[in-house]
């Protein structure tokens, strides 16, 4: 009874039965690696133009790899905002994180240690997130290192670019790369979605929640963009939870 | 900005969003058992995307009309399955050519 899973490598599921290997990651991670580049390359921008040098900006990227904390963070630099304020919109912005971490540790296989998982945490961000979770198989060490490699390296060496050449570039074309990081959050959703009415309807009661909080002069006042997302995002989930029935693996409430 | 001055917002910066990450996803262990409480967490990951796009694409190109090209042309693409890939770039394409229509347009 020791482990069942060395056994079974004959079985019809083929080569990357047990979490994926390392290629196989690696593969996956390529799309996530170009978007990044187009991504970072706008705020490679945006962190010049808040007075950091490249490098700096390169390594606000490397450690941080964040979209949104990241603006917000060199926003905070740039009007000398106190450490308090640094750490509490961190918080805020990248609570979603928390939650994708839980919900991808009921994915990780036996693979995944403690040590491994304290390292490969750095790495967990939307969309590897989105891809790791939308695997059919279980998610192992292997194969989210693979996965995390390529957009790390896009992320960071489109700041660069940015950093160093987005003076160069002309603004119409900056402006059409920043609407591909909301591509990618699209084709992640909606193939899920067109399977899945309980996503479906989520999906648009977190789009309709998020635009209440923007459009509606004093909830935009009051409650920032970060918590917004979670606010948007919480509520919607909760809505399927407690509106769908929940059949686990076409079990035993099959009503609907 | 100043070396030393940068270097502590960095590490503040970093290490906190660190522990935001790598807590959950050390100490956070057992498998959920409650189906509404795992439906949750099957959900969160859309429910974050959506939120995070919307309304935000919308203005992420300063122009209505282009980021809508880019949204539509990313709806299509991605009801058809297509990759991440395909749809980030054929919405980056779609608002490019959007952006130079709108060009000969109001020339």
């Amino acid at each position: 009874m020791a482990d069942p899973e060395k056994t079974n490598h004959n079985a019809s599921v083929p080569a990357a039965a047990n979490g994926g290997t390392f290629h196989e990651g690696l593969k996956d991670g390529l799309p996530i690696g170009l978007g990044y580049l187009s991504v970072s390359f706008s705020f490679g921008i945006l962190a010049v133009a808040s007075g950091l040098s490249w490098w700096q900006a390169c390594l606000v990227s490397l450690t941080n790899i964040t979209s949104a904390g990241q603006v917000a963070g060199v926003g905070i630099m740039a009007s000398s905002g106190g450490l308090i304020e640094m750490m509490v919109s961190q918080i805020v912005i990248n609570l979603r994180y928390s939650l994708m971490a839980i919900s991808l540790s009921q994915k990780t296989d036996k693979s995944m240690s403690t040590l491994k998982r304290a390292l490969l945490s750095y790495g967990l961000t939307d969309e590897i997130f989105g891809v790791a979770v939308s695997k059919k198989h279980d998610v192992g060490s292997k194969y989210f290192f693979g996965l995390t490699v390529l957009p790390v390296i896009g992320w960071v060496l489109g700041t660069l670019l940015g950093s160093i050449l987005g003076g160069i570039f002309p603004v119409f074309l900056t402006n059409a790369l920043a609407v591909g990081i909301y591509g990618m959050f699209i084709s992640i959703v909606i193939p899920k979605a067109k399977h899945s009415r309980m996503i479906m309807v989520c999906a648009l009661i977190a789009c309709a929640i998020s635009c209440l909080l923007f459009y509606v002069p004093w909830l935009k006042a009051h409650i920032s963009s970060g918590f917004a997302i979670i606010i948007a995002a919480v509520i919607a989930a909760l809505v399927g939870v407690f509106c769908f029935p929940h059949d686990d693996e076409g079990g035993r409430e099959a009503e609907a | 900005m100043n070396v030393s001055v940068f270097l502590t917002y960095l590490f503040v910066m970093a290490f906190t969003t660190y522990l935001v990450r790598a807590l959950p996803f050390t100490l956070f262990r057992r498998k959920i058992t409650s189906k509404r409480v795992k439906a949750f967490f099957d959900l969160i990951p859309y429910t974050v995307l959506s939120a995070m796009t919307f309304p935000a694409i919308l203005y992420a190109t300063g122009s209505l009309p282009t980021a809508c090209a880019g949204l539509v042309v990313a709806l299509i693409l991605s009801f058809f399955e297509r990759s991440l890939l395909t749809v980030a770039l054929g919405a980056c394409f779609a608002t490019l050519a959007a952006t130079g229509i709108l060009m000969l347009i109001q020339r």
